[in-house]
């Protein structure tokens, strides 16, 4: 074995792997899909959807699989039904978060949030659903925030930064009152730092950050952070 | 200052202290202060110069004795005849009788002896007894003679070697083998290194890393300065929370006037050996005592956990590798050095090496600082030390660990205190508070408020911790208004249940704690608060017989 390859099992399957890939990309490169929200490939690891927690057999853990790197003889499990439950507890739990009602948003059919609730067989939210609404900047000549769709996966935040350099995006407050906001907690239409990139919008998994009047489809462009990092590094 | 010139300052110091027939310490720590310790210092100083015994007796500001609820508290020596609720008129009157006519004032001495005798005083050891703002009272104490030691006779490699024979684990809560951690970020590649002692206690009712800071800051700093010495370090900071100001102008003092005799900074003791200390200040989140939210307020950024790996052992502050240590942890250092980690091992249990402290509070007739050897168990901490719970009133259940800890039941208090034991029925060492609860409390009511704690401090970056906690707290809400299920109960323990397992950091997998053992041995009051809309304590659905 060649220095620097790792074999683990992923659901049974034999898969080989590079010394310090995470789970996620070993599962992604042979066609294993683990649910996902925060993460975004060029982008840096949040961890803080757990959506992606899998079971690795000899551990009563649960390990995130976008952050935890692979290991010889690691014994991945990615579905169990434990796994199951739990994801689409997350995902209730986001639902119930805000006001998240697809028939009135910008990214019905184009979310990542209603296509993770459909594919797991999210079919109603158990808890109580949070009706307090968040603010909403329509202050930019063409980008919106609307933060009652925002499931705080700080995409946005770190594509700006990380991405584009310019770090216009970050957060306010903790816990549940958490919110992304512009600048020092300006308007988005006076900002002077933002160069009005959209990257923002292309890589938001949900309608809460949107070009206006563009239709979602051709806003969205999950591969832009990954796709500057390749250029930049060539 | 060379180590023979500490060796007679020690000398110097400690003849000085023995040369006073008597000593009067003045407890005046954040416990203290309230009940007007400085006022009680004060006339102290005035009596014993009005009764003109100033050559024979000595009065100093100390911390504290641990008999936090019957302050001030002052101590005499010889003999440790420790005086309650003393008021300066006391104090004129002890001075009179104790010290000048040799007779303790029976009448003003502490009551409960119990409290003591199931102690063992290894980390507060210097605590009530010497004046936190003065070096020299440390070093009349052995104080940095184990860093002298370390420096002049041992190779860092043989300091790690005898902290892992202590079997020391970490006082933080999580109970990692101390020595082991030493030598992950002693092996480490990367420069500088870094150490954090951890000074962020925010949990309810704890207060233990407070009066450790408050009574004897140089052994926090001393247990830093080997640990440096050990792997390697440069800079070290300690992160205190800004809601501490006695304990942070006492640490300052500390640090001063260790750098003013070179225990601090270049060339330490005339050696090669350079480490300096800075402290930095919490703004007010609780979770930035979680060990990788420290790195991250630590360095200006919004105190918010990020998944491990990497650790901090090999990437830390700045992406350097850092050793992070509760203060607690780090005062145990400089006593397994004088002693020897053989020694330190035979305290406690085998798999859980030396003492804890605790913050003994709740319905309990002598609450306060108490430390005892691991293995303890809860009915010695509850009724030995603390005494009962007073008016006779019957013991329920005992929360150990903090608002992220567990409720135990009677059945539980002959439990012996170690990591393990915790662990097993549900509770967690957590920060080391101990909260007794009579029949008087409402056990749904305490899972409520402690729910409601966690969910104010969530740092708001994982789904599990920010939504689930809000969706608990929403549940208890609707129990209270008499509007609960019984269906409640089982989502209750399975969002519990997710939480724990799925949250990023210790404060989330933790935070479902009370809500869980309160479920697993209390489950008789959630049935009656739901299909009875009753609280036998009386303490809920006050507001609608009212309303």
């Amino acid at each position: 074995m060649g220095i620097g390859v790792i074999k683990l099992k992923i659901n049974e399957q034999e898969v080989i792997s590079r010394e310090g890939d995470t789970i996620l990309k070993a599962a992604k490169e042979h066609g294993i899909t683990i649910p996902t929200l925060c993460d975004l490939d060029g982008l840096s690891n949040f961890g803080g959807c757990r959506l992606c927690l899998v079971e690795v057999k000899g551990s009563p853990k649960l390990f995130p699989a976008c952050t935890t790197p692979v290991s010889n003889g690691m014994e991945v499990i990615t579905d169990s039904e434990r796994l199951k439950k739990y994801r689409k507890m997350a995902i209730e739990l986001i639902l119930s978060e805000r006001i998240h009602v697809c028939s009135v948003c910008v990214a019905n059919n184009n979310c990542e949030l209603q296509d993770l609730a459909n594919k797991l067989g999210v079919d109603h939210v158990n808890f109580k659903r949070d009706w307090n609404t968040h603010d909403l900047d329509t202050t930019h000549e063409f980008l919106v925030i609307d933060r009652n769709r925002c499931i705080l996966c700080t995409r946005c935040i770190r594509v700006c930064d990380e991405v584009e350099g310019v770090h216009v995006l970050d957060l306010k407050n903790r816990g549940k009152d958490t919110e992304v906001i512009i600048d020092l907690d300006d308007q988005w239409g006076v900002s002077k730092i933002c160069t009005s990139c959209r990257k923002c919008a292309k890589v938001c998994p949900v309608g809460a950050i949107y070009v206006e009047g563009q239709p979602i489809s051709q806003t969205r462009d999950k591969k832009i952070a990954e796709f500057v990092l390749t250029r930049r590094q060539s | 200052m060379k180590p023979i010139d500490l060796v007679k300052l020690a000398e110097r110091d400690l003849d000085l202290r023995r040369s006073y027939k008597y000593r009067i310490n003045v407890c005046c720590s954040s416990g203290c202060l309230p009940f007007g310790a400085e006022d009680v210092l004060k006339a102290f100083e005035q009596a014993i110069k009005e009764y003109g015994v100033e050559k024979d007796c000595k009065v100093a500001r100390t911390g504290c004795v641990g008999t936090c609820s019957v302050g001030p508290a002052v101590v005499v020596e010889p003999g440790d005849y420790l005086y309650q609720s003393v008021t300066p008129e006391n104090a004129r009157e002890i001075v009179k009788e104790h010290i000048i006519k040799g007779t303790p004032i029976k009448s003003m001495l502490y009551r409960n002896e119990s409290f003591f005798k199931k102690q063992r005083r290894l980390i507060l050891r210097n605590a009530g007894k010497i004046d936190p703002y003065n070096i020299e009272d440390y070093i009349a104490m052995g104080g940095y003679s184990a860093l002298m030691k370390c420096l002049t006779s041992m190779t860092p490699k043989a300091v790690i070697d005898e902290v892992m024979a202590s079997g020391l684990r970490g006082r933080g809560g999580a109970g990692f083998l101390t020595g082991q951690k030493w030598t992950f970020v002693a092996r480490a590649s990367g420069n500088p290194k870094y150490i954090i002692a951890n000074l962020d206690e925010g949990d309810p009712g704890v207060f233990a890393n407070r009066t450790l800071a408050e009574a004897d800051p140089h052994a926090i700093i001393e247990g830093m300065l080997i640990a440096a010495y050990a792997i390697g370090a440069e800079k070290g900071y300690i992160y205190i929370r800004a809601e501490y100001p006695l304990a942070i102008t006492t640490l300052k003092k500390a640090l001063d006037q260790a750098n003013s005799l070179n225990l601090v900074g270049e060339n330490i003791l005339e050696t090669s050996f350079n480490f300096s200390i800075d402290l930095r200040l919490g703004a007010g989140a609780f979770v930035a005592g979680e060990e990788t939210a420290i790195l991250a307020s630590i360095e200006g950024q919004r105190a918010t956990p990020r998944p491990r790996p990497p650790y901090p052992a090999t990437s830390g502050l700045w992406g350097k590798p850092t050793l992070i240590q509760n203060v607690e942890t780090l005062a145990n250092i400089p006593i397994i050095i004088n002693n020897g980690g053989a020694w330190f091992a035979g305290i406690g249990t085998p798999k859980c090496s030396g003492t804890k402290c605790f913050s003994l509070t709740g319905k309990i007739n002598s609450p306060g600082l108490i430390e005892v050897p691991m293995g303890t168990t809860l009915r010695e901490v509850v009724y030995e030390i603390g005494n009962g719970i007073p008016n006779n009133r019957k013991f329920k259940a005992v929360l150990v660990g903090g608002p992220s800890g567990g409720c135990l039941p009677e059945e539980q208090i002959d439990l012996p205190i170690d990591y393990e034991s915790l662990t097993k029925v549900g509770a967690i060492m957590g920060s080391g508070g101990i909260v007794v609860i009579d029949d008087q409390s409402c056990m749904v009511d305490t899972a409520k408020f402690f729910t409601d704690f966690c969910v104010d401090e969530s740092c708001g970056k994982c789904v599990p911790c920010r939504v689930g906690l809000t969706k608990i707290k929403e549940i208890f809400e609707r129990i209270m208004r008499g509007e609960g299920r019984m269906e409640d109960m089982n989502l209750l323990e399975e969002l519990g249940n997710y939480i724990r397992e799925a949250s990023l950091c210790g404060l989330g997998q933790t935070a479902p704690n009370p809500v869980l053992t309160t479920l697993r041995y209390f489950k008789n009051e959630y049935v009656e608060h739901i299909s009875q809309k009753k609280c036998s304590a009386g303490k809920c659905f006050q507001k609608n017989e009212e309303g």
